[in-house]
Order: C-alpha cells, then structure tokens, then sequence
C-alpha cells in the first residue's frame, strides 16, 4: 500500500483529470474517494478478489437479491413508510463510494433499526448502496433467524468480515458498538448509549482507513421495549437473549441522523498501534452519539408523533 | 522448473496419479517416482511405481538413491468414506511423520516438500469468519477425528519446516474437491435425487474443480511457493444455489436439534452423513484463495462453473457407467514397456516428449571429448568442422541431453553452440542448466 502523502499528490491530478463532483462541501469527500479509486500497488491483494459472475444472485456473503427485494418491498417499506414514519437528516454523510463504517446507538428486542437505516440509505441516498449490517455470531448458530438474516444483508461479527467488506471490497458496514449490551438495555435505560465494547470499532475502521459515519437513532428504544429478561429461557434456547416485549414493534416515530465522516487515513501510519488514539476516538464517537441523542429527545414532543 | 526428480507419495490417490500424469508432460522433469501401498489407478507413461507403505527407513533409501530433490505429499485422507478412521490416522498423522522423516538429515537432497492439506483444517464453527485466510488460527480445538489428525499433520509439517530452513516447504489446503472422477461424502451427497439438509440452515460452500486440484499442485512443483496456500475456486455459493444449479431439491431432513443422533439413524439406513459434513452443512465455510492467486495461479473454474460442470457429469453418468473401462496396473506389462531392451519406441514420443537413448548420450559424449583436448588453444572449436552426429541432433534434443550433463561438459557444449549455430534457446537451456551447476561447485 502506498503511503497517505503520495496518494495527496496523485489524487490532485485525478480531480484536474475531469471529476463532475467538485463542489462545495463535498469536496474533501471526492477528494478522500479518489485516494480509494487509485490503482492499486503491485502486492495488494484487492486486485485478486473474485469476479462477479451476473448470473448469481447470491452473493459470496450470502446475501441474496431475491429474499432482500422481496423483504424490502413488502415489509420495509410498509415500516419505513407507515409503521414508523421514518425521518432522515444528514444522509448525505454517507459516502458515495468507498468503504465506510456506519456506527449507531441500539435498542430493542428485534432491533428494527438496522433495518431502517438501510432502507433510509436506498430511500434518501443520491447513490443508493447496500448496507451491511454486522450481527452477533451467535445468532447466526440459530436455525431460520441466522439465515434469513445472512439473506437479507446481515454478517457475523467478526474482526476479518468487517475488514474485508470495509478495505477490500469497499462497502458501507453498519455496527452497533454497543453489542448484546444494547439490545438488552431495558426501558427505563433507553438513549443511554453503553460503552463501546473495547474500541475494536475504530481499530476496523482505522486498519481498513475508512471514514466513520456516527448515527444517531431516535425511536427504535421505544418501538420494541425491553421490560425484563428471562434468563433460563435464553440458557436453554442458546440464544443471546430472551426478552419479555411488546409481541409487535410499536409505532414509534423514527428519526435518523446521520453525522458529519470522522477521517481516519490522516492519522499517521499505524494509529491502531496507539491505544490510548483508539479509546479517545472511541469515547468521542460515543459522547457525539449521545449529544444527539439528548438533543433529539429534547426536541420531540410525542414518542409517537415526533 | 528446478524440480527433476520428483517423488510422489500416494501416487494411487487421485491427486497423485493425475499429478503424476501432469508431470510426465514435463521434459525436464528426469525421473518421477510413486510410491503407495496399492497399486495406480491411473495409467502412467514413465513414472515409475513402487509399492511401498510409509516406512521411513525404506522411503529414505529411495529419495538418496533417486537423489529425489522434491517430494509432493497427496497421502491426506481427508474423507472418512476413503477410509475407516482408525487408518486414516495411521494414514495421516504416523504417515505424515514418517515421510518428514525420510526427507529430513543434514545430508538429504530434498529441496522442495509439498504438503496436500485440506481446509477441513479450519473447522466449522458459529464464529467463524466469512472467509478464512491462510495466517489465521482456528478459533476452537479440533471437534472430530479427521480435523485433528489434519491439524497434527500440519504441525509436523510447520516444525519439519523449522528444522530445514533450506527446503521449500508449501502447505496446499484444498477446499471441498467437486468433478465426475472425485468419491466423497459431499459428492455422495449431491448426486441423490434429492439433496438433504438441515432445516433452518443454508451452508455457505466453496468448491475446487478437481483439474484445480491438479492444477494447484502442479503449481506448487513448477514454482516456489513456500508457507501456507488456500486452495478453493472463487466464489462461495449457498448450498441452495448449489442444489438448484444442479436441477435439485433441496429437502431439510435433518432438524436443527438433535442433527448428530438424526444423521447416526440415517447411517444405519444408508445415508452416509459424516460428523464433519454434519458440521459443514449447519455453518459452511468460506476461504480467501487470494494468496495462491497472487503467486501466479488462475483457477480454470469458478465454483459456480465447477457445480455446471458437474451437473453435466451427472447428467452423463447413466450412459457412461457401463462403457466405462478402469484401468488395471500390471506390473509385469509395466516393467517391460519400460525397461526392455526390445521396446522400439517410447510411447509417448507422439506427445513432444523425447528423453535421449543410452545410445545418443554415449554418442553426444564422445564427440565432446573429442573437443576436449582443443580446450587450451583459444576458441578453436570455431575452426573445427562442425560435428556431424551434433548437427544431426535439434535444437529441442540437445536442451534435452543438457540437463543431463556435468558441468565442464556443458561449458563446453555451450562454447561449440555460441560458435557454430548460436540458436537463442540452445544457448538459454545451456546458461539455465550452467547456473543449476554453480552453487552446488561453489559448496565443494
């Protein structure tokens, strides 16, 4: 891989080179793809990832055009639509192209807010991507639920697919830092964000030197409450947890606010060696989340209505 | 090539006869040894067989009396329908170690060892990542019996390639093998009329054509590729994609609670289900092949393709199964085509292949020695009429004697070349096979 200050100068010549997207604010963001589309370095082992082949409609990942297609025009956009009213703000933080790493708060029994945030990106996206959406290992061990999951969009968490799918296949990754913690936080704890598991987030995202979009989710805490947690259930089941809930989600308004890239390629050479850089940008992220969190409940005037 | 002398262990194996097969194509590979406890199962031209178990001491005076500079390892059983697993781990753990033990000693001419190793290395857990690269380590111990041995294989393998830090060693983890001549328990599997699997799961599957599998070896002979290499095809199919390309269903017989007693019951009733498939079919596995492509390999098929392929195959197999002829190894018929006196013409002459006579050696080494003498005057090689037995000979046959000669022999040869004809390729062969000489002369 080239070093970060030679590609500066060769992505200058890229843009006099005639690139439509040059203005204004989303300068620094061309500039910053650029340095992604350069040719790549005789030993990288991008240029060796496979082919696509058009006749599949699985892809390597599991993931299949048909279930998502299908999942997407029925149930998602009823949700999106109607159940939850989705709102969007800032989705243009979303790269265009590139890998980047999606990073949200998270709540509720069967999270409906991954799901959201993909259908905001496909909806209100000038370039409409497909989402990844990072999903606990041991929910992919559960019969049904692990595959329909890998179908639509979902991977195992796992240090090396958020790798692959960030620096070498450039896509856009969506995780909940907060893990299981989040998904088993219960009401009265709702848009309090946990701790960031142990900064692995920002270690992915600073290996694979893709920007980090912070979200913010207001409403999915409430769409599907946790009021208790059975605990011999989940030991017997082997699932992650077992949830007393609303049967269905409640209609609670969504907000979605996607916030301004934090860069990681300009801080240094190997900034993930530094883990007190990593627990900072961790907290940083994390505090950014949690303001707006606190700013959008503040500003609403019905969990319901918005 | 730098390999000439080749042995090939389990040369009665698929991979090893076919590599065997592969390798005679190649002219500068001199000698081509199998060895296995049964006999070949693929009809060799000039390889020669012998039939021996993996004892070391036996091993060992083969590889010093062939001067054998590479081993290829194909022995791995890595399937338990190949074998009951107590052989299979005489097989593959006390077989390994012996065959190490043959090729290693100070004084050993083995300069290359490739290992033929499996994916089912990685295991197949929950956690596990969606592709495997060939530095990462398998998250949990080894579950079943096949795994571990695979695993105990490779670590005799990793320290024989600590203790001889001057042989090549590569270690090839071949995915699932898929093609018409192949017998495992997944191909047993796919080609049911209906295929089962476990319901609420659809695997994750990375296949390897079986010319891949060939290919990929024969790679490692022809280039070095020392450390650890991902064999598998790319692209990673779900096991329903698998099962429609075939023009299958798929019916999840086996339930996700209790799959291991479920597949014991349908073993009894003759459907063969593995501990590892058992385990394949719940999480799949997935494998990152980009290490052996950046070393220069390109697979011939994509898993997608080798699937259709195989589809065709099934598809043909009713009309072939009664014209289909096997091939029997008789040794006497071997022997003789070989090494009688009698046999006119080597059989595979037809295909480029030509390996000088005793005869024209004999002949070459006379009219060097009549050089020789010349030696101190100043390039008068130049002067002399040119031979008429080494005009006779083309450019193809006397790179073909090159490689059999000792250096100051050559030296020679090259200097009459350079002088009279000068033919590019001639005189190429003859620096190729001059720098072969060099270090080994340096040493003494």
């Amino acid at each position: 891989m080239a070093d970060p200050p030679e590609q500066h100068e060769t992505a200058g010549e890229h843009e006099t080179a005639g690139d439509p997207v040059a203005d204004g604010a989303t300068v620094e963001l061309a500039l910053n793809d650029l340095r992604r589309e350069l040719p790549l370095a005789p030993g990288d082992l991008r240029q060796f990832l496979p082919g696509l082949e058009p006749e599949r409609q699985v892809t390597d990942w599991g993931r299949s055009e048909r279930v998502e297609g299908l999942v997407d025009r029925t149930l998602y956009e009823f949700l999106y639509h109607y159940w939850f009213r989705v709102e969007v703000e800032g989705v243009e933080n979303v790269p265009d192209h590139g890998g980047a790493l999606l990073v949200a708060n998270h709540a509720g029994a069967v999270p409906p807010d991954g799901a959201m945030i993909g259908k905001a990106i496909r909806e209100e996206h000038a370039h409409p991507r497909p989402l990844h959406l990072t999903m606990e290992p041991s929910f992919t061990g559960f019969p049904g639920v692990g595959m329909l999951a890998t179908k639509i969009g979902g991977v195992p968490a796992h240090p090396a697919n958020v790798h692959r799918l960030l620096f070498d296949e450039r896509q856009l990754v969506l995780v909940f830092p907060e893990g299981r913690q989040g998904a088993e936080k219960r009401l009265r704890d709702r848009y309090r964000v946990r701790r960031f598991g142990r900064g692995g987030v920002v270690e992915a995202a600073m290996r694979a030197r893709a920007p980090i979009v912070p979200i913010a989710v207001v409403g999915a805490e409430e769409a599907q409450p946790v009021f208790a947690r059975l605990s011999l259930l989940r030991r017997l089941t082997r699932l992650p947890s077992v949830p007393v809930t609303s049967p269905l989600p409640l209609p609670a308004k969504f907000r979605i606010r996607f916030l301004e890239p934090v860069w990681t390629d300009e801080l240094g050479d190997a900034p993930w060696e530094d883990q007190g850089l990593v627990q900072t940008l961790s907290h940083d992220i994390r505090a950014l989340i949690q303001e707006n969190l606190f700013e959008m409940v503040a500003a609403r005037r019905s969990v319901w209505l918005g | 090539m730098d390999s000439r002398r080749i042995l090939i262990t389990g040369l009665s194996s698929y991979w090893g006869g076919r590599l065997a097969q592969a390798l005679e194509r190649e002219p500068a590979a001199q000698a081509i040894i199998g060895v296995d406890s049964s006999d070949p199962r693929h009809q060799l031209e000039r390889t020669e067989f012998v039939r021996v178990d993996t004892q070391h001491g036996l091993i060992r005076r083969i590889i010093n009396a062939a001067a054998i500079d590479t081993v290829i390892d194909t022995r791995l059983v890595v399937d338990p329908l190949t074998a009951p697993l107590k052989l299979a781990h005489e097989t593959n753990v006390i077989g390994t170690m012996n065959i190490l033990a043959a090729c290693s000693g100070s004084e050993s001419p083995v300069r290359k060892f490739v290992f033929k190793s499996s994916a089912h290395y990685y295991g197949c857990e929950q956690d596990d990542p969606a592709f495997f690269s060939e530095d990462m380590i398998r998250p949990h111990p080894p579950r079943t019996a096949i795994e571990r041995d695979i695993v105990e294989a490779e670590e005799a393998v990793a320290d024989f390639a600590a203790r001889n830090p001057d042989t090549t060693v590569s270690v090839l983890r071949v995915a699932n093998g898929i093609g018409g001549d192949l017998h495992t328990s997944h191909l047993a599997l796919l080609s049911l009329p209906v295929v089962p699997s476990i319901l609420g799961f659809d695997p994750r599957y990375q296949f390897i054509h079986e010319d891949d599998i060939v290919g990929v070896l024969e790679h490692a002979v022809r280039h070095d590729l020392p450390g650890i290499y991902n064999a598998a095809a790319d692209g990673v199919l779900a096991l329903s994609e698998v099962v429609s390309l075939l023009g299958k269903p798929l019916l999840p017989l086996l339930p996700p609670w209790g799959t291991g007693f479920t597949a014991a019951q349908l073993r009894r009733l003759g459907l063969r289900i593995p501990v590892e498939m058992v385990r394949q079919l719940r999480f799949g596995r997935g494998l990152d092949n980009r290490r052996l492509k950046a070393s220069g390999y390109s697979f011939r098929y994509t898993t997608r393709e080798a699937v259709l392929k195989l589809r065709a195959q099934q598809r043909l197999r009713p009309l072939l199964r009664s014209g289909a002829e096997s091939y029997h190894y008789e040794r006497e018929i071997e022997e003789f085509l070989r090494w009688s006196p009698s046999v006119q013409s080597a059989p595979d002459r037809g295909q480029g292949v030509w390996r000088p006579s005793a005869a024209q050696i004999a002949q070459l080494e006379r009219t060097l020695a009549a050089l020789r003498p010349s030696d101190a005057a100043d390039s008068p090689a130049s002067a002399r009429a040119p031979l008429p037995s080494y005009d006779d000979l083309t450019a193809e046959e006397v790179i073909e004697i090159a490689s059999s000669l000792e250096a100051s022999a050559l030296a020679e040869l090259r200097r009459f070349e350079a002088a009279n004809r000068a033919r590019k390729e001639v005189l190429a062969a003859l620096d190729r096979n001059l720098a072969r000489w060099r270090p080994s002369s340096a040493a003494q």
